[in-house]
């Protein structure tokens, strides 16, 4: 029974802190966004930073797997019932409601993400956060408000291209493969989806940068050792973030459908 | 004048800083010499609250730094204080001119139109000209600390506090940062609190030599009776520095 409750212990006691610290983070960001002024370069420059570095690699794999998604589906429905049915409604609705969104921000959890917690660890064991505190500012005001900001205003730009860049992989493939009219794609696409859809997946990736951004930065803020240290924060930082990501999906999809978000 | 009076930090069940008092007044170079991992560090990072004390009393200029204060005021009572970390700590993302100005933004009303007057001043001052546009990557180990004190002092802080501020230097830039705290003092009028284990810099320097040792100050002494004292440890710590240094110098012959 002893040993029971001490795993119990072992698992829950680093979870409970973990959250006590995050609190006391985005607790931090709040304060300061309010009482202090806006670091608008550094905004601009993470922004930047975050959306250049994605950028490429966001439309590659959303483009690719719209592709990938028309020939499945344009070959399933063939078997099935002897013609590419409903590939524009199926490539749009997965595309735009959820694996643009997931895709793009597994892919800038990697990226930016990684980034993020490498150069905060890094300030950390190099002492640059103990510096920014004796020079009248602290990490939260010069260097969390600004990327939580990048983060919220990138992600949901980056899902559009990835919207976009998805549709028009589908749109490729059932064209020059199935030999889909272009009009019957189009169609297809814009009879069954409305506005909501495409806001089901823009306001998830709101939450996603959010997930990102404060993981990140914890992992960061928590670096300990030297280059070790940094490597290891860096490896928990994207696999947290990714894990927490697609669990957040189900529970954020969820709600949204439950307020009729669908 | 700060007044310490019976600091005590422990790390889980460690004791690093058991009780420790002292007062340094206005315009003293006070040097902590210790061995490593003694707590030196810890104890000048107690006093601008980087590292929160289990308890006792840090008061600066008569007013309480660790009792209860929000970020602001925590941030307001910082700006008495310089601080040259270790290894300089400079923004990796910003160059030297940006650096040494870094602190001009947050700690002074000044005008940004005078910011950059005012860093060359200040690079001037400790020995560095045609430095503002290097990336911190591009500079030596020396130069570092010395762009570090540069934006210690850009706000003309009350108070500078050093730690290990000769650590990793050869002797001519060891001699070179000694003569510039020197320096900072007599054209500043600061007062200077110095981590070092560096002998030859805390008897250069110094107005007073505390030992930092088992998490106590031994008392805080002249550098002349502190070379004579009769302190066990304080007698060998002097003398393995002296054989240490030896050893160095007959190895590089």
């Amino acid at each position: 029974m002893k040993y029971f409750f001490e795993q119990l212990g072992h698992t829950f006691i680093p979870l409970f802190k973990a959250i006590g610290k995050v609190t006391l983070m985005v607790k931090s960001a709040i304060v300061w966004l309010f009482k202090s002024k806006l670091e608008h370069a550094e905004v601009i420059k993470q922004s930047v930073r975050i959306g250049a570095d994605s950028l490429i690699v966001v439309c590659l794999i959303n483009f690719f797997t719209g592709m990938v998604l028309a020939l499945q589906t344009g070959y399933s429905s063939k078997s099935l019932f002897n013609e590419p049915l409903y590939i524009g409604t199926i490539v749009g609705f997965s595309i735009i409601k959820e694996l643009a969104p997931v895709l793009t921000a597994i892919v800038v959890a990697g990226r930016a993400g990684a980034a993020v917690t490498a150069e905060i660890g890094t300030m950390k064991v190099t002492e640059q956060l103990d510096a920014l505190h004796t020079l009248g500012t602290n990490p939260a005001r010069y260097l969390l408000i600004p990327r939580y900001i990048a983060f919220i205003i990138t992600l949901p730009l980056l899902t559009v291209f990835a919207d976009f860049l998805g549709v028009m992989g589908g749109f490729v493939v059932s064209l020059v493969k199935l030999g889909v009219p272009s009009s019957v794609y189009w169609n297809d696409i814009f009879t069954f989806m409305e506005i909501s859809n495409f806001m089901h997946g823009f306001l998830k990736s709101i939450f996603f940068a959010l997930i990102i951004a404060t993981v990140s930065f914890h992992k960061g803020l928590g670096t300990k050792g030297g280059a070790e240290g940094v490597g290891k924060a860096t490896t928990e930082s994207v696999v947290t973030s990714m894990v927490l990501i697609l669990v957040f999906d189900y529970f954020i999809s969820a709600a949204f459908v439950f307020v009729g978000l669908i | 004048m700060i007044e310490i009076r019976n600091l005590v930090k422990k790390y889980q069940d460690k004791i690093i800083l058991n009780g420790i008092s002292a007062d340094i007044s206005e315009g003293e170079i006070f040097s902590i010499m210790g061995p490593s991992g003694s707590g030196k560090s810890t104890f000048i990072k107690c006093l601008v609250k980087l590292v929160v004390p289990d308890s006792g009393q840090i008061i600066v200029d008569g007013k309480d730094v660790l009792g209860d204060k929000n970020e602001f005021e925590l941030a307001q009572m910082r700006r008495n204080f310089g601080y040259l970390f270790q290894d300089g700590a400079l923004f990796d993302s910003l160059n030297v001119m940006e650096n040494v100005c870094f602190g001009l933004k947050y700690l002074t009303d000044i005008n940004p139109s005078k910011y950059e007057k005012i860093a060359k001043e200040k690079l001037s001052l400790v020995g560095l000209k045609d430095v503002s546009s290097l990336r911190v990557s591009e500079l030596s180990g020396g130069m570092k600390k010395r762009v570090s004190l540069a934006r210690a002092i850009v706000s003309e802080p009350k108070y500078i506090l050093y730690d290990e501020p000769t650590t990793g230097l050869d002797p001519v830039n060891s001699e070179k940062i000694s003569e510039l705290i020197l320096d900072m003092q007599a054209k500043l009028d600061i007062t200077s609190i110095v981590v070092t284990h560096d002998l030859k810099l805390a008897f250069t320097i110094s107005d007073r030599i505390a030992m930092l040792h088992g998490g106590k100050f031994d008392l805080p002494e002249s550098p002349g009776k502190f070379r004579k004292s009769a302190d066990p440890f304080v007698k060998k710590f002097i003398d393995d520095s002296i054989c240490h240094e030896m050893k160095d110098s007959n190895g590089k012959k």
